[in-house]
C-alpha cells in the first residue's frame, strides 16, 4: 500500500507540478491530495486571471481557493454573518460579508457579490456548485460589470439547465433518451394523467432541480399529487421557478454520469464516469471512479454520447452528463449538469487532472492542454460524503451542533479530506450539512475501499451527530464490495432502514473484550494516586490482578442483552496487553490501550483493528468499531446478581405526538386543537436544509394541542403536535 | 452442615457430630454459643426475610447489603455491630428482633480508599430508626472523623420508629449533631434509594451532598396524606418529593440515577474525585491525558455576535482531562455549572456561568448552588477553576423579593472566603458586582485570565448609555459605539492588572495545568475565628 502511494508521488516528481514547485517565488501548493495531479502540471509562464471571488462557502470553497492559490491567483471570499470566522473566510486573501446567515440575505444575494466583485476588483467569479453556479441572470450581470463566470456560457446553462429544453437538445444530439412526457406539468391533474399514460413509477421533478432538492418518485394517484404539491413548493423556494416534469422512473437503476471538460476552442475531452449510485432520496452518500458495471466499450460509447451534447450545446467548462442505466447496460440521458460537481475529486484522483485548475483556464480562454488520448484512468477512487445527520433515520436527517473534536484521517495512505471546516466549527440549520467528502485513491477497486474503511475508523469526529456508521457498514456489505449496487441500494439492503452494523458472535466477543479490557485499565488507573498518603490498602488493584466483570451489549432496543463473565488480566503486567476471558474463550489484545486517545489501534487475537472510544461513564464504555457506537455496560462481577431486578425506564408512547425529527423552521400547520385527524395524515410540514418534510399524524384521533406556528424555527425532538 | 465459626474451633468430628470425648458441659456451652454466633450472623445476612427482600427487588430496589456490595471494592467490607437489636419492649416489639436491626453499618474501600458506610435496610420494620439503628450511625461516624474518612449513608427508611417513641426522635438528632460535626471535617454523601421522610430528610440535608434513584426515592417532610389533610392540595409522592421535584425544582438534590446499580457505580466515580478529610490534599491520580494538549475548538467557543448563547459546557469539556466532568446538580439553576474534573489527574472543581441558560447571569438559585459548592471545594482543599461570561444579576421584582441581596451575597462570602487556588478565565462578558463576585482578583483571585472576547465593565453598553447621555437621546447609537470601543474588551482591565493575561484560549488548558502546579504550596490563612457569619 505504501508503495503505491509513493509511486503516485514518484510521478508527480517528475512532472510539470513538482518541476515548477523549484522555482522561487512559487506559490504554495495546498491543493488536497496535490501529488495526484499528474497529468497536467501547472505553467506559470502562462497568462491568467490576478484575482478570482468565490461566490460559495464551505469545503467547495476551500476547494477552489486552494486550486487558486497553488496557480498563484489572489482569492477573495465571499461570507454570511455566522461564516466570519470559517475557514473558507480565512484561507482567502480577502473576505467580503455579504449578510445574514440565511442564503436568501447572503450567499445567493447576486447583487451584494456583484458588489463585492466591484469593490475588490475580481477579474473573475467561481460560483461552486448550488447558489448562483446556474444563475445566468447572475452570469450575465457579471459579464455585464467586465467579469468572468468561471463555468460554462450562460446558453449552455439555460439550454441544459431547463429539462425539457435539454431533452430536445439531447434528441437532437443523438443521445439515448429515456420515455417520458415532452413538456410542462400545469397541475396536480395533469400530474396524475401524465403520469397514468407513461406508467407508474414515474418520477416527478422540478424543471430547475438538481441536488435531490425539487423531485419525488411517485407510485400511485395519491402519490402523484402530494409529490406534485411538495416538489413544486420546493422548486419555488429552492430554484425560484416551480416548472415541473414528469418521466418514466426506471426501477433499478444504477446512476453513472460521465465528466465532461470543453473549452472555447471547441475542444471537448470525457474524463471518464462515475458511479454514484449509492443514494438515499435521491442524494449520493458514497460515489466511485470508474464504474464497475461499465466495461471500456460502453465508457468511450457514454463518453462519446456526452461529448456530442456537450459540442450540440457550445458547451465551454467542466460539466457532467448523467445517465441513468439498466441492468441490461443500456444507458438514458439524464440530465446535464453544467456545474463543478461536489463528486468531482475522484475523477480527479483516476485522471490526474485537477478540474479546477482547468475551469479557470479554460474561462481565461486558454485551450485545453490535452487530447483524449491522453486522459488517463489510473487505479480507483471512492467518495464518501460524511454529513452531519442521523443515519438511523431515513438514511440521514440533518442534525447540528458543534465540532468538539475533529481529525481527518489525512494520514491514512491515499486519502483525500475536502471540507470546510474544522474543530470547533459549528453545523447551523442554515446550511448543508456536509462536513467532509472523504475521498480515498487505489490501484484497485479493492485496494481504494480497504483505504475508505481504515480512513472511516481513523476519523474522529465529536459533537455532532454524522453518518460514518452507515458510510463504514456499506463499504464492508458484501453486495457493496462486488459492485452489485442499483439506486435501490440501500432500502434493498436496509430493508427497514440502517439500524447500525450488525455484529457477529465473534464481533460482539471483541467489543465485549476491548471494552472489558479498557474498564480494567481504567480500574487500575483509578487507584494510582499520586499524593494519597493514607491509601495502604492491600486490596489495591494493579495491572497485577485479575479483574472480573460481568459485561453486557446491547444488540436491540428494548431487548434485555446478554451477560457475560468476563475475566482480564494484563499480560506480563503491561498495561497495553490483556488477555480477556469471555465464557470459554479467550481474546487476547494488544496495541493502544490508552483511555485518553481519540482513535485507538489495537491487535485482537492478532488481527488489526481501529477504534475509538467515544463514552465512558460509570459502569459503561462506548467504543467505535466498525463505525458504530456500541455502550458497552462493565460491571464488577457481582453485578450480575442484582442487574435482573433493575427496570426498565417506561418509553414514552410517541404516537400520540409528533416530534419535529430535526432542526428546522415550520412552513406549514395544517390542523388546530379539535380537529379530527386520521393516521397517516400530513400535520405539519416544515424545512430543514432546504428539504420539505411532511410530518405526518401516528394514528387516528382528536388533535389536542398544536405547539407550533408557521415560521417558527424548532429544535429536534420538539414536541410539534400532540393527539389525545 | 458444619458451620464455619464451630470449624474453626477445631472440635474433634466424627460424621458430622462431636465425639462425646469429655462429656462437659463447658464444651457443650462453647458449641452452642459457636452455634449461636453463626446462626445470628446468618439471620443478620438475610434482613427482614425472603419475602420482604423479595418484596424489595419488585421494586426495582437492592436490600442494604447488595447495595454495600457494589459500592466498595470486593471482600473489604467490614461490618460494626451486626449483633446489635433494638431495646424496644412496647407493642410486642421484643418478639420481633432482626440481629443488626434495620441498618448495615461499617467501612470499607473504594478504589483502595477508605470510606465508612451506612446503608438502611427497608426489609427491617421498613428501615424505620430506632434508637440503636441511630447509634450504630454514630458510631461510624465518629470514627470516620477520628481516622478522617469520608461517610456515604444509603438511606432506604420509612422514618422513625413509632413504637420507640421519643427515643427515635433522640436518635435522629444524635445524628444531625454528628452530621455537623463532620460537616467540613469528612465529605459526607448521602443517596437516597427509598423513601425518606419526616425529620429523616435533615440529616441528606446536613450532608455534602444528596443524591436520588429515580422513581423509586422520595424526599418531603410531610407525605401526599398529610398534605391533603393539611392544605386540601392533592399531590402525588413523584411530584410532591421524586428525583425530578428536587434535581429540577427545589434544589434539594443534587443529581439523580436511573437505578441502584447505575447510582453507586456512579457514587464510586465521585468518591475518587474527593480528598479523604480537610488534611488531604485534593487527589493527584495518574493522568494519561496530555497535560499541554492543545484544544482548538476553544478558539472558537464563543460566538462572534456578542449576545448569542453558547454552552459553557462545551469549554469545560474541552478543557478538562479526558472530557470527564462529575457535574453536580446539572438540572437545577442551569445558568451556572459546577462540578468536578481532573487537570493533569489534580481534582479540581469547576464553577462556570452558563449563557446558554438564562444568559448565564446570576439569580437567587445560581447563587447559592455556585456558593456551597465553592465551599465545599474549600473545606477540602479542591483548587477552583471560575469560568466567567456574565452580564450581571439579574433584574426584577421576583429576584428583590426573593433576596438576591442576601442570596447573592453567598456566592460572594464563599469566593472572598476560600483560600484555596483560585484560577479564574474571564470568557467574556464579566460585568457589574457579578464581575466582582466571580472569583475575581478583588477577592484575592490567584490567576486571573482573560481571553481575546472578554469584556469587563460596570454593564452593557446600552445600559451605560441610557444612564450616561440619558438627556442626549438621538446620540445614542455613537454614544453606544464609544462605550463598546473603549469598555467592551479585556485592555481596561488588563492595563489595571485586575486579570494577570489575556490568553490565546487554545492554550488555556496548559496555562492552567502549570498554575495549579505552581499554586500546589500557596499557603494563604483567614484571620481566626470561631466561624464566619455567612449571610444564610
Amino acid at each position: 500500500m505504501l508503495r503505491a502511494a509513493s509511486s503516485i508521488r514518484a510521478v508527480a516528481n517528475r512532472g510539470l507540478a513538482t518541476a515548477a514547485v523549484a522555482r522561487p517565488g512559487v506559490p504554495l501548493d495546498e491543493r488536497e491530495g496535490k501529488e495526484i495531479y499528474t497529468t497536467v502540471g501547472i505553467d506559470y509562464n502562462e497568462p491568467k486571471f490576478d484575482k478570482i471571488l468565490i461566490a460559495n462557502r464551505g469545503e467547495i470553497a476551500c476547494r477552489v481557493i486552494k486550486t487558486a492559490r497553488a496557480m498563484g491567483i489572489k482569492t477573495v471570499a465571499v461570507h454570511s454573518d455566522v461564516d466570519s470566522n470559517s475557514l473558507h473566510v480565512k484561507m482567502a486573501d480577502e473576505a467580503v460579508c455579504v449578510g445574514e446567515a440565511p442564503t436568501a440575505k447572503s450567499y445567493l444575494r447576486a447583487d451584494r457579490i456583484l458588489q463585492a466583485v466591484e469593490d475588490t476588483g475580481a477579474q473573475a467569479v467561481h460560483p461552486g456548485y448550488g447558489f448562483l453556479s446556474e444563475n445566468t441572470k447572475f452570469a450575465a450581470e457579471l459579464e455585464k460589470a467586465g467579469a468572468k463566470f468561471i463555468g460554462p456560457n450562460s446558453k449552455a446553462i439555460l439550454d441544459m439547465g431547463d429539462k425539457i429544453h435539454s431533452k430536445k437538445i439531447a434528441t437532437a444530439a443523438r443521445v439515448s433518451m429515456i420515455p417520458g412526457y415532452d413538456g410542462e406539468i400545469a397541475d396536480e391533474d395533469m400530474c396524475v394523467k401524465v403520469s397514468r399514460d407513461i406508467g407508474y413509477p414515474v418520477m416527478i421533478k422540478a424543471s430547475a432541480g438538481g441536488g435531490g432538492k425539487g423531485m419525488r418518485v411517485a407510485w400511485n394517484d395519491k402519490q402523484a399529487r402530494e409529490g406534485y404539491r411538495l416538489s413544486k413548493q420546493e422548486a419555488a423556494s429552492s430554484f425560484g421557478d416551480d416548472r415541473m416534469l414528469v418521466e418514466k422512473f426506471i426501477d433499478n437503476p444504477r446512476h453513472i454520469e460521465m465528466q465532461v471538460l470543453c473549452d472555447k476552442h471547441g475542444n471537448a475531452l470525457w474524463l471518464n464516469e462515475r458511479e454514484c449510485s449509492i443514494q438515499r432520496r435521491n442524494q449520493k452518500v458514497i460515489e466511485e471512479a470508474p464504474s464497475s458495471f461499465v466495461p471500456p466499450e460502453m465508457r468511450r460509447k457514454m463518453g462519446e454520447q456526452a461529448v456530442q451534447l456537450a459540442k450540440a450545446v457550445g458547451y465551454d467548462s467542466a460539466g457532467t452528463v448523467e445517465f441513468l442505466v439498466d441492468s441490461q447496460r443500456n444507458f438514458y440521458f439524464l440530465e446535464m449538469n453544467t456545474r463543478l460537481q461536489v463528486e468531482h475529486p475522484i475523477t480527479e484522483c483516476i485522471t490526474g487532472i485537477d478540474i479546477v485548475q482547468q475551469m479557470l483556464r479554460v474561462s481565461y480562454g486558454h485551450p485545453l492542454p490535452i487530447t483524449q488520448e491522453q486522459v488517463p484512468l489510473n487505479g480507483w477512487a471512492f467518495e464518501s460524503r460524511v454529513y452531519a445527520e442521523d443515519p438511523y433515520k431515513g438514511f440521514g436527517l440533518p442534525s447540528v451542533g458543534r465540532l468538539s473534536r475533529y481529525v481527518e484521517p489525512k494520514h491514512v495512505d491515499g486519502v483525500r479530506c475536502d471540507s470546510g471546516i474544522r474543530e470547533g466549527s459549528e453545523i447551523s440549520i442554515y446550511y448543508d450539512p456536509l462536513i467532509c467528502k472523504l475521498v480515498t485513491h487505489g490501484d484497485n477497486r479493492e485496494q481504494a475501499l480497504n483505504r475508505m474503511q481504515e480512513a472511516l475508523d481513523n476519523y474522529v469526529i465529536r459533537g455532532v451527530t454524522h453518518n460514518i456508521p452507515l458510510l463504514r457498514d456499506i463499504v464492508q456489505e458484501k453486495r457493496f464490495r462486488t459492485g452489485d449496487i442499483t439506486t435501490k441500494y440501500l432500502p434493498e439492503v436496509y430493508p427497514e432502514g440502517f439500524q447500525g452494523t450488525s455484529l457477529s458472535p465473534k464481533e460482539q466477543d471483541v467489543v465485549i473484550a476491548f471494552a472489558s479490557a479498557l474498564n480494567a485499565r481504567k480500574l487500575a488507573r483509578a487507584n494510582q494516586f499520586l499524593n494519597q498518603n493514607k491509601q495502604r490498602s492491600t486490596h489495591v488493584a494493579s495491572f497485577s490482578k485479575t479483574y472480573k466483570f460481568v459485561s453486557s451489549l446491547p444488540v436491540k432496543e428494548g431487548e434485555r442483552p446478554t451477560e457475560h463473565a468476563v475475566e482480564v488480566e494484563f499480560v506480563e503486567g503491561s498495561a497495553n496487553k490483556a488477555q480477556v476471558r469471555i465464557g470459554g474463550k479467550t481474546v487476547t489484545i494488544s496495541g493502544d490501550l490508552n483511555l485518553s486517545h481519540p482513535v485507538n489501534s489495537i491487535e485482537v487475537d492478532g488481527e488489526h483493528i481501529t477504534t475509538q472510544i467515544v463514552g465512558k461513564r460509570a459502569g459503561e464504555i462506548t467504543v467505535l468499531y466498525k463505525g458504530t457506537p456500541f455502550k458497552v455496560k462493565v460491571l464488577p462481577e457481582q453485578a450480575v446478581k442484582y442487574l435482573q431486578y433493575m427496570k426498565e425506564k417506561a418509553k414514552v408512547d410517541l404516537s400520540t405526538v409528533v416530534l419535529s425529527p430535526m432542526p428546522g423552521a415550520i412552513k406549514n400547520v395544517n390542523v388546530k386543537p379539535g380537529d379530527m385527524v386520521s393516521e397517516g395524515q400530513e400535520l405539519v410540514v416544515m424545512e430543514a436544509m432546504k428539504m420539505q418534510n411532511s410530518l405526518h399524524a401516528g394514528k387516528t384521533g382528536r388533535v389536542k394541542a398544536v405547539n407550533v406556528k408557521v415560521g417558527a424555527t424548532v429544535d429536534e425532538g420538539e414536541v410539534l403536535v400532540e393527539l389525545e | 452442615m458444619l458451620s464455619r465459626f464451630a470449624r474453626q474451633l477445631a472440635l474433634p468430628v466424627f460424621n458430622g457430630v462431636l465425639h462425646p470425648t469429655r462429656a462437659t458441659s463447658s464444651i457443650a456451652h462453647t458449641i452452642k454459643v459457636a452455634h449461636k454466633i453463626d446462626e445470628t450472623r446468618e439471620k443478620a445476612l438475610l434482613g427482614g426475610g425472603k419475602k420482604r427482600v423479595d418484596a424489595q427487588h419488585a421494586r426495582g430496589k437492592l436490600t442494604a447489603r447488595e447495595r454495600i456490595d457494589l459500592l466498595l471494592d470486593r471482600n473489604t467490607f467490614r461490618e460494626y455491630d451486626m449483633f446489635a437489636e433494638h431495646t424496644c419492649n412496647d407493642f410486642g416489639m421484643q418478639k420481633e428482633k432482626y440481629p443488626g436491626d434495620s441498618v448495615v453499618t461499617g467501612r470499607g474501600e473504594i478504589n483502595g480508599r477508605t470510606v465508612f458506610v451506612f446503608s438502611q435496610d427497608f426489609t427491617v420494620f421498613g428501615g424505620s430508626l430506632s434508637s440503636i439503628h441511630a447509634k450504630k450511625i454514630v458510631k461510624i461516624m465518629r470514627e470516620a472523623m477520628l481516622v478522617g474518612a469520608p461517610v456515604i449513608g444509603l438511606n432506604d427508611s420509612g422514618g422513625a420508629r413509632i413504637q420507640e417513641g421519643v427515643e427515635s426522635l433522640a436518635g435522629y438528632a444524635d445524628i444531625f449533631q454528628e452530621n455537623v460535626m463532620a460537616s467540613g471535617v469528612v465529605p459526607q454523601i448521602s443517596m437516597i434509594m427509598g423513601p425518606c421522610a419526616g425529620g429523616a430528610v435533615y440529616s441528606p440535608a446536613l450532608t455534602d451532598f444528596t443524591f436520588m434513584v429515580r422513581d423509586t426515592s422520595y424526599l418531603f417532610i410531610t407525605g401526599p396524606d398529610v398534605v391533603k389533610a393539611v392544605t386540601n392540595e392533592e399531590v402525588t409522592q413523584e411530584e410532591l418529593g421524586g428525583a425530578k421535584t428536587h434535581t429540577v425544582t427545589s434544589g434539594v438534590a443534587h443529581g439523580a440515577f436511573d437505578n441502584d446499580v447505575d447510582a453507586l457505580m456512579s457514587l464510586r466515580e465521585l468518591f475518587n474525585y474527593l480528598p479523604l478529610s480537610n488534611t488531604d490534599a485534593a487527589p493527584i491520580r495518574a493522568a494519561e491525558d496530555p497535560w499541554d494538549r492543545a484544544v482548538p475548538s476553544l478558539d472558537t467557543v464563543v460566538p462572534l455576535e456578542s449576545t448569542a448563547a453558547y454552552n459553557m459546557k462545551d469549554v469545560v469539556h474541552a478543557l478538562v482531562d479526558e472530557g470527564d466532568f462529575f457535574e453536580i446538580m446539572p438540572d437545577y439553576a442551569k445558568n451556572l455549572v459546577i462540578g468536578f474534573a481532573r487537570m493533569n489527574g489534580r481534582t479540581v472543581g469547576i464553577v462556570g456561568n452558563n449563557p446558554k441558560f438564562a444568559a448565564g447571569c446570576l439569580d437567587i438559585n445560581s447563587s447559592v448552588k455556585g456558593a456551597r459548592f465553592v465551599r465545599f471545594c474549600d473545606a477540602f482543599n479542591i483548587p477552583i477553576i471560575t469560568l466567567v461570561d456574565v452580564p450581571g444579576f439579574l433584574p426584577g421584582t421576583a429576584q428583590e423579593y426573593g433576596g438576591i441581596i442576601r442570596h447573592g451575597a453567598k456566592l460572594l462570602y464563599a469566593f472572598a472566603e476560600a483560600t484555596v487556588p483560585k484560577i479564574t478565565i474571564i470568557t467574556r462578558k464579566a460585568f457589574g458586582g457579578a464581575y466582582d463576585v466571580m472569583s475575581s482578583k478583588h477577592l484575592r483571585g490567584d490567576i486571573n485570565y482573560a481571553w481575546p472576547t472578554a469584556e469587563v465593565a460596570v454593564m452593557g453598553a446600552k445600559g451605560a448609555v441610557s444612564i450616561l447621555f440619558r438627556n442626549d437621546k438621538e446620540h445614542a447609537v455613537q454614544h453606544e459605539e464609544e462605550y463598546t470601543e473603549l469598555f467592551s474588551n479585556p485592555f481596561p482591565a488588563a492595563v489595571r492588572g485586575f486579570v494577570d493575561d489575556i490568553i490565546i484560549p487554545s492554550e488555556t488548558r496548559k496555562k492552567v495545568c502549570e498554575d495549579l502546579n505552581m499554586l500546589e504550596s500557596k499557603k494563604l490563612k483567614n484571620p481566626w475565628k470561631k466561624h464566619g457569619n455567612i449571610p444564610l
